[in-house]
């Protein structure tokens, strides 16, 4: 028997563990080469992992939801009889030769079979009663049925959740639990893994390095009217709309090369200062915050930068990202000024040393020359590990990020 | 409340609105003088005289033609197809004019046509056809089928003041075997609404005309002997579909079951389910399940015409089916 190995594989260099969220196959599945058979999480991104080989799978060893190391054999797929790929040894369930008359309906018809049902088919409205009462599909496995062939009934689950009471489905780790049982009313609802990986980050984050916030303000008029002009000329040459993303990304860039300590990490009493720029973008996506990374932006243009964010962002919204692309950061930059937030005090992506926040434009009075003028301004918070950004580097970063900006050549090549 | 036949509720709804709007007038093949094959316009000609109940030609074409013109200069028509199956003859008149030229021109065309439809009366397979489904395809028509007295007089008199063309389905089958109540004076069913016939939370079932009364029939049995709880929506108007009542419904109870006397095939439930499938699929519980006409024509033979129809039977069997998947 030639059998073949799935391994959970390695997504990227620093990940050591992946959660399996989706088996698309089942034991006794027939299955070609490169086709999606599984869907895992890693403490990046989700991504779906094709088959290595073409067969039958024979065997699953590790369940949905449970987190294993990378390389854990997961199941095993057995290429033999695939020669001419109709005939293979497979098993199928024997059909009954008649179907006998259906049993009359009782109403309160006992659980017909015991526990636990695997590859069950669950209708949309149970699959639906299952999220919102945060039922898992281990339990939702271990509820009896009373339908045709043991199905769940809507009556079945509700029966279930009814039962269950106060009683949620185990929580998942992380946090300081309430112990007390939820007020009837309130709704349990389950964290992603990417939300649970964002908490552990966060919690970690702050306690390891004492966060320091500099607020600055930058005068954006010249950035808007820059883009005001090659917008048009721009989205017709490259097909994509110009933001105002690349301008900040180039201007920390350009702040960087000035301030290199800022592109720098801490392990233990040594610094370690990045030769590449690798500059992260937070984007709230649809499962959580994710924080896709353009590489080696010291090496872009401005096209290179705006092209780069425009491929990411894209991506991002598709699911398309691959771990490697949120990996390897080594400044991070927030822009929640797309919400109308004008202050914030982002917390630093570990172990990057340092992060900018940049709030809504929107347009003030400001005094120039002792006159009052009206501009597009906006507040950026620099964020910054003071075990090694002191005020005096973390202002004067900040500030040559508002010079970049304010200062722009009009005559830049957009 | 008086009680009434269907028949006669249409009738009172044509009477009411005749006398209170004088550009009401009817035209059809023998309903002056003879009163109609079903006698829906009995003593019409000699109360309204022969200028308001016109005897036309044996052309339905003409009928619709003629009706559709009148409309256009401002009468308010209401034209009988003496059986729905023979509308086939005015087909190019009501899609290709009636059902366009507001669209194409911005005039409105107020007419109802009038249509008995179905079977169960061992009429036949050029007697009996449910020919609603061909219309409901078409933008531009109306269309309401009601199930009771009380409908038939209220949807007859929001068809004829409706300033859109409006085919009236009147079920054969009902015309004399109903009576119930109904509203004296200015009774009006909205159209485009349906209609809550019967409470239940375990299965709805979704249906119109004739077929209702099955499936209060078969709610009745399958309450009693098996203790199943049935939800029946009567849509009474097929265009425009009373869509929210239908997605509620579904999300009542999760399992559905639809029911018509026209085909399956390519019938208004075909849609219905489709709308369900669209917007409510996370509420479904069970498959979306069908009892209509098999896919031939209706035989003439009565033992033949029972098996081809729809009965309180099959839909029986399909409740139960419903309630035990």
């Amino acid at each position: 028997m030639a059998r073949t190995e799935v391994i959970m594989p390695q997504m990227g260099e620093s990940i050591a563990e992946g959660t399996i969220v989706k088996w698309y196959k089942k034991v006794g599945d027939r299955i070609r080469k490169d086709e999606t058979i599984l869907e895992i999480s890693t403490d990046k991104v989700d991504s779906e992992i094709p088959s290595p080989a073409a067969g039958i799978l024979v065997e699953i060893l590790i369940k949905e939801q449970q987190t294993v190391p990378v390389r854990t054999v997961l199941a095993y797929i057995d290429a033999e009889g695939m020669g001419d790929g109709s005939h293979g040894p497979v098993v199928e369930s024997p059909r009954p030769a008649a179907v006998p008359e259906p049993p009359p309906v009782q109403r309160d018809a006992a659980p017909r079979e015991a526990l636990p049902h695997r590859g069950r088919f669950y209708s949309p409205l149970v699959l639906n009663i299952a999220r919102t009462e945060g039922v898992g599909m281990e339990d939702l496995e271990r509820i009896p049925g009373t339908g045709e062939g043991g199905r769940v009934s809507k009556n079945d689950i509700l029966r279930y959740v009814a039962a269950r009471g106060s009683k949620p489905a185990a929580p998942h780790a992380g946090g300081a639990a309430d112990a007390r049982p939820p007020l009837p009313g309130n709704e349990i609802l389950p964290m992603s893994n990417v939300m649970q990986k964002m908490a552990e980050h966060m919690v970690q984050s702050v306690r390891t390095s004492p966060h320091v916030s500099a607020v600055h303000e930058v005068d954006m008029s010249a950035v808007l009217r820059h883009r005001m002009e090659h917008t048009k000329a721009f989205e017709a040459a490259n097909g994509f709309k110009l933001t105002f993303t690349p301008y900040i990304v180039d201007a920390v860039v350009k702040a960087i090369k000035k301030y290199p300590l800022i592109n720098s990490s801490l392990d233990g009493d040594k610094i370690i200062r990045k030769s590449s720029i690798n500059i992260g973008l937070a984007v709230a996506a649809e499962n959580g915050l994710l924080v896709p990374v353009v590489r080696h932006a010291e090496a872009m243009n401005f096209l290179g930068l705006a092209r780069a964010v425009n491929d990411l962002v894209v991506r991002t919204r598709n699911r398309k990202l691959v771990p490697d692309d949120v990996q390897g950061g080594t400044f991070t930059i927030s822009n929640y000024g797309i919400f109308g937030t004008m202050i914030g005090t982002p917390i630093i992506n570990q172990p990057q040393i340092a992060i900018l926040g940049t709030g809504a434009v929107v347009k003030r009075p400001v005094v120039i020359a002792d006159a009052i003028a009206i501009r597009s301004m906006a507040y950026f918070t620099l964020s910054f590990d003071h075990r090694i950004v002191d005020g005096a580097l973390g202002g004067m970063f900040l500030a040559e990020i508002v010079r970049v900006l304010e200062e722009l050549d009009p005559d830049m090549k957009a | 409340m008086p009680v009434s036949t269907y028949i006669d509720a249409i009738a009172r709804g044509m009477w009411e609105e005749m006398e209170r709007d004088p550009s009401v007038f009817l035209l059809g093949e023998d309903i002056g003088a003879y009163g109609g094959a079903f006698k829906a316009t009995k003593g019409f000609q000699e109360h309204f005289g022969a200028d308001r109940v016109i005897d036309t030609p044996l052309s339905e074409a003409a009928i619709i033609g003629a009706a559709t013109g009148a409309a256009l200069a401002g009468m308010r028509p209401v034209a009988e197809m003496q059986f729905a199956d023979f509308v086939t003859c005015g087909f190019n008149q009501l899609v290709t004019n009636t059902a366009k030229i507001h669209y194409r021109w911005h005039i409105p065309v107020p007419m109802v046509v009038r249509l008995p439809t179905g079977g169960y009366i061992h009429g036949g397979p050029y007697h009996s056809a449910s020919t609603e489904a061909w219309f409901f395809h078409v933008p531009g028509l109306k269309i309401v089928a009601p199930s009771t007295p009380a409908d038939a007089k209220g949807l007859m008199k929001a068809a004829v003041r409706d300033d859109n063309p409006v085919l009236f389905f009147e079920f054969k089958y009902l015309y004399r075997r109903i009576r119930g109540e109904v509203p004296d004076g200015d009774h009006l069913v909205p159209i485009g609404r349906g209609v809550i016939r019967r409470e239940g939370d375990d299965v709805t079932v979704i249906t119109y005309g004739s077929t209702t009364h099955f499936a209060m029939e078969a709610a009745d049995i399958v309450a009693q002997e098996d203790g199943i709880g049935t939800r029946i929506v009567d849509l009474r108007s097929l265009a425009p579909l009373d869509t929210e009542m239908i997605l509620e419904a579904v999300r009542a109870t999760g399992k559905v079951l639809i029911v018509h006397e026209a085909a399956l095939t390519g019938g208004v439930g075909g849609e219905v389910a489709a709308l369900i499938a669209e917007h409510a699929f996370t509420d479904l519980d069970a498959p979306i399940r069908r009892v209509c006409a098999l896919d031939t024509p209706v035989p003439f033979a009565p033992a033949l015409e029972e098996v081809v129809l729809p009965d309180t039977g099959r839909i029986v069997q399909a409740i139960r089916g419903l309630y035990r998947f």
